[in-house]
């Protein structure tokens, strides 16, 4: 190397030295270090799904599926039922493997590389449709299960529970209103106290990005109603991704301007305000069966 | 933190503490019984007293205790876990040869052929050792064999299944085949465990008579405090995070999957565990009983376990020992009293239990105990 080439060189280190230095955490998104399951959202995009195909024995769940979620967006997602929501959240938290297409969290994380324990690392939690709790475990156990912690065996075998913990539970009891069940059964519950266990187990995981598929199947007026105010006071620190059927329901979460995704036979169909994706024919087809 | 702060409403989370005070006095209790009160009676009273405790006895709940590590280890799987193995008796005579083995080589010259191989192998005209005996006179590597033979293959058998996720009755079918299998390999002579016969007429046991009465007692108190100990490691394993993991995987396995738990992790663990607990009963019961063929290996001997758990009370660490002492003092009552009885009476215990008392005897008696709601873990 020759000596002028080195000097060159070394102006360059120092230049670079003090960007990084002044630069701020919302710049380019080069030259920052990224580890392992720790998704980057400098680009804004949450979740990036690109041309998605599923097939089971012939019948395309998904058809060239594609979307894009930003960070901290609530976007709720409507379709005739097979239209492919479900198959869809499947292949973001890795119980399907799509035909072909890719799958990023953030814009580094390649879902369609992980399992499904590593993508809920990644911060990707998902509440089913049937509501999925430990029936013969009390509420507060189950919440307890869901915190963040090590996932690890040697780690369960020997935790004790901190007051921190503690707190971070009654907290999250708190806000989806079961803390004074936490000593049931979480068997005993009613049907839609089940379903706001299982999204304080989603949150009591801390993660980024949320999937509800129907969460408010089965709740009644009110319980719908105090659903809704909980997920708007979610969006913006976590993204949402709601699949329901319930108009209302979507009304009240969308205020009138937040965007909806239409489904149909594995393919977004349409996009934009419910009003709008209300007032598009083809839509009216898919959904009236013209 | 202020009064009115909500985690004043959370139930207490349980300390370190494992049982109560009554839980402790009875193990306490236990443990004398097992090692004070039966060598006394049995050794001390003499033989006419009414307080003798006849080696007969003495021999049946040995057994019986044996059995009841089984039937905890099956609890931990099926009743806690929800996989129900339909093989376990395969980790019991696996444990149980690898004692048998050094239970052979321990008969030394004393054998019909008066020579230094067992006499199976005379008998086959075998020159030499297989290599599979090559540690078999030391008792320290046969009992580490008891533990690894079980722990490696059920290691190896549990990560192939669970992670191809096979699950409810197809995995039970796939335990009863690998069992068979075992069953088969090891009535062939050419496997070198001694055929159909498998082994017996035991000597010694380190170089003291294995059938005099103090060595007999000295496996009894050793089988009944391993018993007691495999209790409290069960009851701390299921008291621990870990095993309200395992309740979680038995009552909806992909909820466990995406609160980011690996099921694989936990379900290895503690199936190897299980496995690892029946090869030490097996260990325990062959110098004791003084006979292991591959008969222990039958579909029958599995399913039985899972009668004893079953009948006792899965879900409950009590329930699966009390359901082996209840099973097998009835089998060995009735075997004597109406031999030709026992399996009708045994296929219609199951009936009723599973008719009448779906949580087994434990299930009866809390039901006695207390009439509330209260629901139990």
């Amino acid at each position: 190397m020759t000596p002028d080439l080195q000097e060159a060189g070394a102006a360059l280190l120092e230049r670079h030295r003090q960007s990084a230095s002044t630069s701020t955490s919302g710049g380019a998104s080069f030259g920052r270090l990224v580890h392992g399951l720790q998704p980057d959202f400098a680009h804004g995009v949450a979740l990036y799904l690109d041309e998605i195909s599923v097939s089971f024995d012939g019948f395309k769940a998904l058809n060239a599926l594609s979307l894009a979620i930003d960070v901290g967006e609530l976007r709720c997602i409507i379709g005739p039922n097979g239209a492919g929501k479900t198959t869809m959240m499947d292949v973001i938290t890795g119980k399907t493997r799509p035909d072909s297409g890719a799958a990023h969290f953030g814009s580094n994380i390649d879902l369609l590389r992980l399992r499904e324990p590593q993508i809920v690392k990644a911060g990707i939690c998902r509440k089913f449709q049937k509501p999925t709790v430990y029936e013969e475990l009390s509420v507060f156990e189950n919440l307890e299960l869901a915190l963040v912690d090590d996932r690890g065996v040697p780690a369960a075998l020997f935790a004790r529970q901190s007051a921190a913990q503690r707190e971070r539970i009654a907290e999250i009891l708190q806000l989806v209103h079961l803390l004074p069940e936490a000593a049931r059964t979480a068997g005993l519950l009613s049907h839609g106290q089940k379903q706001w266990l299982e999204i304080g187990m989603l949150l009591a995981q801390a993660p980024t990005l949320l999937l509800l598929d129907e969460p408010v199947a089965g709740m009644t007026d009110e319980e719908t109603e105090r659903t809704a105010e909980l997920f708007l006071s979610l969006a913006g620190k976590h993204s949402l991704v709601v699949v329901e059927h319930d108009m209302k329901f979507v009304d009240m979460l969308t205020q009138g301007h937040r965007k909806v995704t239409v489904l149909h036979e594995g393919s977004v169909l349409a996009e934009g305000t419910l009003a709008e994706v209300q007032a598009n024919a083809q839509v009216i087809d898919v959904y009236l069966g013209r | 933190m202020s009064p009115e702060s909500p985690v004043r409403l959370l139930p207490e989370s349980r300390r370190g503490l494992l049982l109560g005070v009554r839980g402790w006095s009875v193990v306490i209790g236990a443990v004398a019984i097992v090692a004070l009160v039966v060598p006394l009676l049995n050794l001390a009273v003499p033989a006419g007293n009414p307080l003798h405790l006849g080696d007969w006895g003495v021999a049946l709940v040995a057994k019986i205790m044996c059995y009841a590590m089984c039937a905890l280890a099956m609890d931990l799987i099926w009743g806690y876990t929800g996989i129900l193995s339909l093989g376990h008796g395969l980790y019991f005579a696996l444990g149980g040869y690898a004692m048998g083995m050094y239970l052979m080589r321990q008969i030394g010259r004393d054998g019909n052929y008066r020579s230094e191989l067992p006499d199976f192998m005379v008998f086959l005209d075998w020159k030499a050792l297989p290599w599979t005996w090559g540690g078999s006179a030391s008792f320290a590597f046969q009992m580490l064999l008891v533990v690894a033979v079980p722990g490696v293959l059920s290691a190896v058998f549990g990560w192939f299944a669970f992670r191809s996720r096979i699950k409810g009755v197809y995995f039970s079918i796939i335990t009863q085949a690998l069992t068979y299998a075992g069953m088969l390999l090891f009535f062939r002579n050419e496997t070198g465990f001694g055929g159909n016969n498998g082994f017996t007429d035991f000597k010694r046991i380190l170089d003291v008579p294995v059938a005099a009465p103090s060595t007999r007692m000295v496996l009894f108190v050793i089988t009944g405090l391993t018993l007691i100990a495999f209790y409290l490691l069960a009851r701390a394993v299921v008291n621990s995070k870990f095993g309200r993991v395992l309740r979680a995987i038995r009552d909806a396995e992909t909820r466990v999957m995406f609160t980011g738990y690996d099921p694989l992790k936990y379900k290895l663990s503690i199936w190897v565990l299980s496995a690892v607990m029946c090869g030490i009963a097996g260990a325990l019961y062959v110098p004791q009983v003084g006979i292991i063929n591959p008969s222990e290996m039958s579909p029958a001997a599995s399913i039985e376990m899972a009668i004893w758990a079953a009948v006792g009370g899965r879900g409950t660490l009590v329930g699966p020992i009390v359901g082996a002492f209840f099973v097998n003092g009835a089998k060995s009552w009735f075997t004597q009293a109406f031999p030709e009885f026992w399996l009708y009476f045994l296929g219609a215990l199951f009936i009723a239990v599973t008719l009448f008392l779906p949580r087994g005897i434990m299930g009866l008696a809390d039901r006695f105990r207390k009439k509330g709601v209260e629901v139990r873990e």
